[in-house]
């Protein structure tokens, strides 16, 4: 079965989307991420959607969903790389997706990560 | 008008909607669509895709390319042999939703078009036709 890949790197886990999202592949890595969240106890996760080139209300409902899910779970989401197209398409559809911390790129996830966990670079 | 134009599209399985974006992103971008307005119609067809496959059974989409002057735009028909909408109003309402979802989807594609318009009756299937002009 065709699954996203999820990366450990110290206490974060990092996801990137290098596929074209469909609903059963979000519900998998909805899944699978916080299943890992769990059995690796980790603090963070950053997931990567700077390949999406389509991000409609399933996709981001999920995205909205594991940050959720991890916070209850005590761990960060940084969404990061979100495409300017999608941003306006994703307001102008009517999910701002508030409460979900974003980042322009990897580099500023993680430097966001690492402040609201408190641990050092 | 091109040769393979209007294509019919089948819309039952996820993979499906995903090969639905590709050609329909490809066409707008073949019209000179921007990316914002590319990315707005095959987001807006992604969401009627969902209702077609999940409360219609499957069905197809119809691409179809506009011409009004020099004008140019994209046609999407999305029809399906499914139950129907009983109330298209309340269906149309950001929030509703009988399937556990947001209850975005009609709402959203509506305001991400440029023409919207639902034609369903219970036990008839529905016909959802939307454009969106460059």
């Amino acid at each position: 079965m065709e699954r996203i890949p999820i990366l450990k790197m110290g206490a974060f886990l990092l996801v990137t989307i290098q596929v074209d999202m469909h609903d059963k592949l979000a519900m998998t890595l909805q899944d699978d991420l916080t299943a890992r969240i769990s059995k690796e106890r980790a603090r963070g996760v950053l997931i990567d959607i700077s390949a999406l080139d389509v991000v409609d209300s399933f996709i981001g409902r999920m995205i909205a969903n594991i940050s959720g899910m991890a916070r209850v779970l005590d761990a960060e989401t940084v969404v990061v790389g979100m495409r300017p197209s999608v941003a306006i398409t994703l307001v102008e559809l009517g999910l701002p997706l508030e409460g979900v911390h974003t980042a322009l790129n990897v580099e500023k996830g993680m430097a966001l990560l690492r402040k609201r966990l408190g641990t050092p670079v | 008008m091109r040769p393979n134009d209007p294509v019919a599209l089948p819309v039952r399985t996820p993979e499906d909607i995903v090969r639905m974006r590709q050609v329909i992103r490809e066409q707008a971008a073949a019209l000179g669509f921007s990316l914002v307005d590319q990315t707005k119609l095959v987001t807006a067809a992604s969401e009627i895709a969902r209702n077609t496959m999940v409360y219609g059974g499957g069905g197809e989409c119809e691409v179809r390319t506009l011409a009004e002057g020099t004008r140019r735009g994209l046609r999407l028909v999305f029809s399906d042999r499914g139950p129907g909408i009983a109330d298209i109003a309340l269906a149309m309402k950001d929030g509703y939703t009988t399937g556990g979802g947001l209850g975005l989807g009609m709402g959203g594609a509506k305001r991400l078009s440029n023409e919207f318009s639902v034609d369903s009756a219970p036990g008839n299937g529905t016909r959802v036709t939307l454009a969106r002009w460059k």
